[in-house]
């Protein structure tokens, strides 16, 4: 999906060559464009389909619970072509699936005891919605995972099963005009499966929603924590280095005593937020995701507040007390805020809007927190 | 779970819908129904701006600014200077 804002977008959308990925990451996972990456070199012949089960063993559910915490995650892919689940025919139906392994096994297991092809594009690892998003998932790589599987020669009929999600790749009347394939959009969710294929292709109302329950909204935690832990393990170890500073020169006590104490905080204010933003999400003040934060922050710091005020030092000097009671709101604000992109219902025009007030207000805010707890160094 | 009102970018141009349907069936936030044979925006602020409507609308009456509401991916986009693009936390990214 091309995300700048000043895009002609209907234009980019209605271009058929491969839309180049280029999101300036370094990672050699990603940002390779479709055209470049082709059809993987593979042991097998192209078109001759995997047999695969729909059973899932431990080694797939440590591998899936690993990818929740980042372990592993951009290697825990399948080999993009068609897998035969039981013993499908020309009559059996067909879906069309991602190569992250996570996705793909949450299909396959719910078609046991069934005979269907599951047509896997390369999606780089990413599941059906976000890479949709980016166009991985798309009309190209699909019509051209079609030909070299060769699928029209292995079924009569013309029906594809594309998840829903996938619509944002994928144009259901472009992929009928290049393969003469009809394109049937399935549910969002892969347990419904069963009930879509049995009742001819339909879905009810409450498949096509997508959701965001709290067991969804949990199981993303992990991965937001590991996202930002490594810049708060190194911001924790300046507060420890810069801690020793002082009126008196460096001291070694400062540093084992306000930089230990700041450092845990710093780390506990990330977690705190990390884990409590999308927890609460639905109960919390406001509807901007970096006011759901700042309000968790605030409730976090009045806590924070009420131990410091009743076991006076723990927070330093009272100077270092203020700093802390602005910087946890402000940091929360700033996690809330990037839980948008892991939420399913933000859109990219709100996002914009509430980050042009929240961004400025946090980094002076963060700025302002800084500055008063280098003063308090300073004035102890 | 309700965003931001007033802010999605996502217009129907009626004169152009063919009441294929197709809108209602892509669309994970049930924006759209159906009057008259012809598909009409019934929750516009419930619209996350996919652009899958779009994408699948064969009579182009439907167009959205599409983009994924990502503050991370905003702001990697900004710091490297391109498209916005979802945080990376290992060697990939989005």
């Amino acid at each position: 999906m091309s995300n700048s804002p000043n895009d002609d977008v209907h234009k980019a959308r209605s271009t058929p060559k491969p839309e180049p990925v280029s999101c300036g990451c370094s990672g050699p996972a990603c940002c390779e464009s479709v055209a470049e990456s082709g059809p993987p070199v593979s042991r097998r012949t192209a078109t001759e389909p995997i047999p695969v089960g729909t059973t899932l063993k431990l080694r797939d559910h440590l591998g899936a619970l690993a990818a929740r915490w980042g372990i592993g995650r951009m290697s825990f892919i399948v080999e993009p072509g068609l897998y035969a689940i039981g013993e499908p025919d020309s009559a059996s139906p067909v879906l069309v699936s991602a190569n992250y392994k996570l996705t793909f096994d949450r299909v396959r297991s719910q078609l046991g005891g069934r005979n269907a092809w599951l047509l896997v594009l390369d999606t780089k690892g990413i599941n059906v919605w976000c890479a949709a998003g980016k166009g991985t998932f798309g009309t190209d790589e699909l019509v051209h995972r079609l030909q070299i599987t060769a699928l029209a020669d292995r079924v009569e009929h013309r029906r594809l099963i594309v998840p829903q999600l996938g619509a944002t790749g994928v144009c259901a009347h472009e992929v009928r005009q290049r393969s003469g394939f009809k394109v049937y959009f399935g549910p969002v969710c892969a347990r419904d499966l069963p009930l879509f294929i049995d009742s001819d292709l339909k879905c009810t109302p409450e498949m096509r929603r997508v959701r965001f329950p709290v067991r969804e909204r949990v199981v993303l935690i992990p991965i937001e924590i590991v996202g930002g832990l490594r810049i708060m393990i190194l911001a924790a170890l300046a507060l420890v280095v810069l801690a020793g500073l002082g009126r008196d020169g460096y001291s070694l006590t400062r540093v084992w005593g306000t930089g230990l104490r700041s450092a845990l905080l710093l780390i506990a204010t990330f977690l705190t937020g990390a884990s409590l933003v999308p927890l609460l999400l639905p109960w919390l003040p406001g509807r901007a995701f970096a006011v759901k934060g700042a309000w968790t922050g605030a409730f976090a710091a009045a806590a924070v507040g009420w131990l410091a005020y009743s076991q006076p030092g723990l927070l330093g000097s009272p100077v270092m007390a203020v700093a802390w009671l602005l910087f946890i709101p402000t940091a929360m604000s700033f996690t809330g805020m990037n839980y948008t992109g892991a939420s399913t219902y933000t859109s990219l025009s709100g996002v914009i809007k509430e980050m042009k007030v929240a961004v400025p207000l946090q980094i002076g805010f963060a700025g302002a927190a800084a500055l008063l707890w280098l003063a308090g160094l300073f004035t102890t | 779970m309700r965003y931001l009102d007033d802010v999605v970018t996502l217009r129907l141009d009626a004169a152009k819908c063919n009441g294929c349907r197709m809108c209602l069936t892509v669309c994970p936030h049930n924006v759209f129904r159906m009057e008259d044979k012809r598909a009409v925006l019934q929750t516009r602020d419930a619209c996350m701006e996919c652009g899958a409507c779009m994408l699948n609308c064969a009579a182009g009456a439907l167009t959205v600014r599409s983009g994924v509401g990502c503050a991370s991916g905003i702001i990697n986009g900004i710091l490297r200077g391109t498209d916005a693009c979802c945080d990376n936390t290992s060697s990939g990214c989005c």
